[in-house]
């Protein structure tokens, strides 16, 4: 009795998560899978009607120019989210005050919510009242107050200046303990060998911290594919459905023009592409606490 | 698996042996420095010129071009806020309402699961665990809509209690690696000292592993209450009745305003209100904060 009990322990502890996560969201997605294949609406419906919302969606020229324009957020916003990242994470790796002060601030904005960041910049951003626009004007980089929301392409770089100031240190932090970890008789080693700072973090640094820079490059690219508050906030997807991001649409589907069913297909395509990136994520991060 | 506080000491270390080796010079300390500066006022800058344009009279708010310094001193922006039609209180309290049962569920299931995972042997382990991670897998984005219509059909829409689930949903995978983290760092001898004299495992939990990983619940109940309260799509989605809002999308129509003119003043007093228990929490724990962080994040 008591052997049998033992030997199932572990277990009963685990279990209620393990509910949990069946029931809110191993059931959902099953839900998702059957309402993707109906005609769900806010209003009613939901009678079964094959593929033809996954039909829909191939033919739906928004969807994929969402897509797209998801796609090119990612592409732009992730190299300089890296890259700087990467470049702070030097200048502030060293455990001086003023080093660890900075990393400290910047890291700031992490903790504050995309919303309230989002509607700072927007404000930040506003043609007439907002002081980034009277900033640009004061350095004589622009010449007259801009309007950044009129137009999709002024608009991305709006919302990916607004967003690198939200999360350029969470990449940072990451790099600073991958720099960090890195074991000093190496470093030193490169040292003796005479190297200088530059080559120290091109043929030392940057190699022992691919691990570390895949991972936040993985967490970084689903995180983009997935953006909506920062452009449900400052765009609004204008111009003219320009500036809908994926989920943007999907929401826009689901919850503003209540087609639910639809909603659901979408969704499904989406998290099979997000499933890509995120399996990737998770074995790399299994691999490396193995190690 | 690196803890913050090995990675400091290596850290000092490498940094002491690095500058003297490489006779970092003067003007270059300067340089480093000077761009130290630059960043930090950089950063700062759009959160002061925020706190400046909250304090801002409601017109001074509205000045075209836009005055970088408050010309004239106002809580006007603040009252207003305080008054925005139901009241401020009404959406704070369900922030930390919600925020609070998130924690509760959060602590509830990460605890034992945790326990479960580093203490005892389990047939299929890694499945199980793997299991457990799989909302970071599948983007909780996209359960919103079965959820909705679920919750919709058992009156949990607009409640506290279903979007804490969501909320939980979101956090339980950092939760769960988090407690199982702080149960492996434990020694084995306590437990076996009380095992020895007959203890249930639960009884060890509670007497022995309990006050050990107060720091880890400190930062899992951290990183609960500050997604929950930042959660901004959930929150739009399940609560849209205007007294279950919670404080980000009280925010959103703030600015939309009664009238569609956007209140600029009272726009940055709710950002002020909004981001400062984020920002307390970080500044006066951010010990709690960064280490978990770095064990979360990175894994």
């Amino acid at each position: 009795m008591e052997n049998a009990l033992s030997r199932y322990q572990g277990f009963v502890y685990v279990l209620p998560a393990l509910l949990f996560v069946a029931v809110f969201v191993f059931w959902p997605l099953g839900q998702l899978i059957y309402i993707s294949l109906t005609d769900t609406s806010l209003l009613g419906g939901g009678s079964f009607i094959g593929l033809q919302n996954y039909i829909d969606a191939i033919g739906d020229q928004q969807f994929w120019k969402s897509l797209w324009f998801t796609l090119k957020y990612t592409v732009f916003i992730t190299p300089i989210l890296m890259g700087l990242g990467f470049a702070l994470a030097l200048l502030t790796a060293p455990n001086r005050p003023l080093q660890q002060m900075t990393r400290g601030i910047i890291f700031l904005p992490v903790v504050i919510g995309i919303g309230s960041s989002s509607l700072l910049w927007y404000w930040l951003f506003d043609q007439q009242v907002g002081l980034f626009n009277r900033l640009l004007v004061d350095l004589h980089i622009i010449a007259e107050p801009m309007a950044w929301f009129i137009k999709a392409d002024q608009a991305l770089w709006a919302v990916i200046v607004s967003i690198t100031w939200k999360v350029i240190g969470f990449g940072m932090l990451l790099f600073v303990a991958g720099i960090q970890s890195i074991n000093s008789e190496v470093t030193e080693a490169a040292l003796i060998d005479g190297a200088n700072y530059w080559q120290r973090v091109w043929y030392v640094i940057l190699p022992l911290s691919i691990r570390i820079i895949l991972l936040t490059t993985l967490i970084s690219v689903i995180g983009s594919l997935l953006a909506f508050d920062q452009f449900y906030i400052m765009t609004g997807g204008n111009p003219r459905g320009q500036t809908f991001t994926s989920v943007y649409w999907i929401y826009q589907n689901s919850f503003i023009r209540f087609k639910l069913g639809y909603g659901a297909a979408l969704s499904i395509i989406l998290t099979l592409i997000i499933l890509v990136f995120s399996s990737v994520q998770v074995m790399l991060s299994n691999r490396g606490q193995n190690q | 698996m690196t803890t913050l506080a090995e990675s400091n000491t290596t850290a000092i270390t490498a940094d002491h042996a690095g500058s003297r080796a490489a006779g970092e010079s003067r003007p270059v300390r300067y340089v480093v420095a000077a761009i130290c500066i630059f960043m930090i006022v950089i950063m700062l800058m759009p959160i002061v010129f925020s706190f400046f344009a909250s304090i801002k009279s409601p017109a001074d708010a509205h000045q075209v071009p836009p005055s970088y310094w408050p010309q004239s001193l106002s809580l006007d922006n603040y009252i207003k806020v305080f008054n925005f039609q139901a009241g401020l209180w009404t959406y704070v309290g369900n922030s930390v309402a919600v925020a609070a049962l998130a924690i509760v569920m959060c602590l509830a299931l990460s605890i034992p699961a945790g326990y479960g995972l580093a203490r005892f042997k389990i047939k299929a382990k890694e499945f199980w665990f793997i299991l457990l991670l799989a909302p970071l897998m599948i983007p909780y984005q996209a359960l919103l809509t079965p959820l909705y219509l679920t919750f919709a059909k058992i009156g949990l829409a607009n409640s506290w209690l279903g979007l804490a689930i969501v909320h939980t949903i979101l956090q339980l995978p950092f939760s769960i690696y988090l407690m199982r983290n702080s149960f492996e760092g434990i020694p084995r001898e306590l437990e076996e000292a009380a095992k020895v004299d007959g203890a249930t495992s639960m009884q060890i939990l509670r007497g022995v592993f309990m006050p050990l990983i107060v720091p880890g619940m400190v930062t899992v109940a951290l990183f609960a209450f500050i997604a929950s309260w930042n959660e901004f799509l959930s929150a739009l989605i399940f609560m849209n009745k205007e007294t279950s809002f919670t404080v980000p999308i009280m925010l959103v129509s703030v600015r939309t305003g009664r009238l569609g003119a956007v209140d600029w003043g009272a726009l940055q007093a709710g950002v002020m209100i909004a981001i400062l228990p984020c920002v307390l929490i970080y500044v006066l724990l951010q010990k709690y904060y960064v280490a978990g962080f770095l064990n979360g994040a990175v894994k």
